[in-house]
């Protein structure tokens, strides 16, 4: 284990974590809204945004796929000792991190059952740049439109065919943290 | 911090790390589906299941210490159940609290929606008894799981009719059912059928908690809800035929109050943050007083 991984978590998680919660419920509930998480100092490659999302939604209960750089010795130590989440495979996932393109293909991922289609999981989407700017969003939590900086607009279009199945997705880029729930319906504009 | 000095630490809101971990991931499954009832497993809380055990549990994975918090029962803000949920909180959680629906950035609510409408940034939080809105028709969990994954609410409309033929109307005043996004037919918790306008539409994030039957859902802000009716039959949300006694409001759901022996009855605004904003404004209603003070 890497020293590194033993600090970066929260000082005072409790409040920490409501904090952060409070962040993921108000850009899962508005999508298209950007917030900041705080309060973790996860290692490199991860963001900000990322790490406090893992600590706030995370635990040894909720298996985690990391890919692509995300993959990494520093950050599976990390994980290992913070969150105590079990490292899997795409398919047993309930959270999966990683750069857009790693995340590929995304069928993999699950999508929930028709019974139970909470079932499914949340992919944390690394990205360089996040704005409310882009491609066009409308749908549950949004008053008329809203816009988002996404990686593309295919696949969140084949995910909302999919409704009420489907993953749903936070974006983070450093502190920023932005939702993109299953039922968002995406557009190009 | 690692897990295991997380449990050395001063316990926020009452429930432990893992606990609160567990029912953040069901909120927000319940946002991303929303009217679906996700399962969550319920913890004890001390107080009994009679008092809002799944809002509670809600409400303490939701808070924050900057927030001011509101809680209100049949729209009064003073029962003992408001008070007791209101000093837990503060105890346990630190916050602030208020009587004012337009300072609260939480509400956690039994069986209304306050007159005064919601905002951006604020958060109403129902206690549920009986989360199933089929439950009535169909007792067993396998069988109206199945009906809400093939959407088969056919049995819904027959029971809404049968009121129509036997009373010439819905006659179904409370925890009257709806469809959300045209997906999810949801009870709304016991409200009176004339707050359910309220619950589509609404500026604020609405998450529902069952702690006996262990379910959360969520109806996110902006969100299409719309009551069961009839093209024959529409819904109407109604309410007494009165004006608020008090304050004059016309346009409020009204308690029936009973005041003698004789059985004189006034009718008062449920919401009482919202009648005695309306009286220390200057309204006065049939049988009011002038507020002290000077206020009119
Ligand atoms: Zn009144």
């Amino acid at each position: 284990m890497t020293s590194d991984a033993l600090t970066g978590g929260f000082a005072k998680a409790p409040q920490q974590s409501a904090r952060a919660f409070r962040g993921l419920l108000e850009v899962m509930a508005r999508p298209g809204t950007i917030h900041l998480l705080e309060g973790a100092a996860p290692p490199a490659p991860l963001s900000v945004a990322a790490g406090v999302a893992l600590l706030t939604l995370a635990d040894g209960t909720t298996p985690l796929h990391l890919t692509g750089a995300a993959d990494c010795a520093a950050v599976r130590d990390w994980v290992t000792f913070h969150i105590g989440a079990p490292l899997v495979a795409a398919e047993d996932a309930d959270f999966a991190l990683g750069r857009w393109q790693d995340l590929q293909p995304l069928h993999r991922f699950r999508i929930g059952q028709p019974d139970y289609p909470d079932r499914s999981a949340t992919l944390i989407v690394e990205v360089d740049r996040l704005e409310a700017a882009g491609a066009r969003l409308t749908g549950p939590g949004i008053k008329d439109a809203a816009h988002l900086s996404l990686p593309e607009v295919a696949a969140f279009r084949a995910n909302r065919a999919l409704f009420p199945l489907g993953f749903d997705v936070l974006l983070t880029c450093g502190a920023q943290v932005a939702g993109l729930p299953r039922s968002t319906i995406v557009e190009d504009v | 911090m690692t897990q295991a000095s997380e449990t050395n630490a001063y316990n926020f809101a009452y429930l432990d790390e893992q606990t609160k971990r567990m029912i953040r991931r069901a909120i927000l499954k319940g946002v991303a589906v929303p009217g679906y009832q996700v399962p969550f497993a319920s913890r004890e809380m001390p107080m009994p299941y009679g008092w809002g055990t799944g809002g509670v549990q809600v409400t303490a994975a939701c808070l924050v210490p900057e927030d001011r918090l509101k809680v209100i029962d049949q729209g009064a803000d003073d029962t003992t159940n408001a008070v007791s949920i209101r000093k837990f909180f503060q105890r346990t959680a630190g916050v602030a609290v208020t009587e004012a629906t337009g300072e609260a950035t939480v509400i956690q609510t039994r069986h209304r929606i306050p007159e005064t409408p919601l905002t951006e940034g604020q958060i109403l939080v129902y206690q549920v008894p009986i989360p199933e809105p089929l439950r009535f028709l169909e007792p067993r969990e396998t069988e109206t799981r199945k009906m809400h994954e093939l959407e088969e609410y056919g049995l819904m409309h027959v029971k809404l009719y049968e009121d129509i033929a036997r009373h010439g109307e819905i006659a179904t005043s409370y925890a009257y059912p709806v469809k959300v996004e045209g997906r999810y037919v949801m009870d709304p918790s016991p409200i009176p059928k004339f707050d359910n306008p309220k619950l589509g539409d609404n500026a604020a994030i609405q998450l529902f908690g069952a702690g006996r039957e262990q379910r959360i859902y969520a109806v996110p802000p902006y969100t299409q809800v719309v009551s069961l009716d009839f093209d024959d039959h529409p819904f109407v949300a109604s309410k007494a035929p009165h004006d608020c006694d008090l304050c004059g409001a016309k346009g409020s759901y009204l308690d029936e109050v009973i005041t003698d022996d004789a059985g004189s009855r006034m009718y008062v605004c449920s919401d009482t943050d919202f009648c005695t904003g309306r009286r220390e404004a200057g309204h006065v209603g049939r049988l009011g007083v002038a507020m002290a003070g000077g206020v009119a």
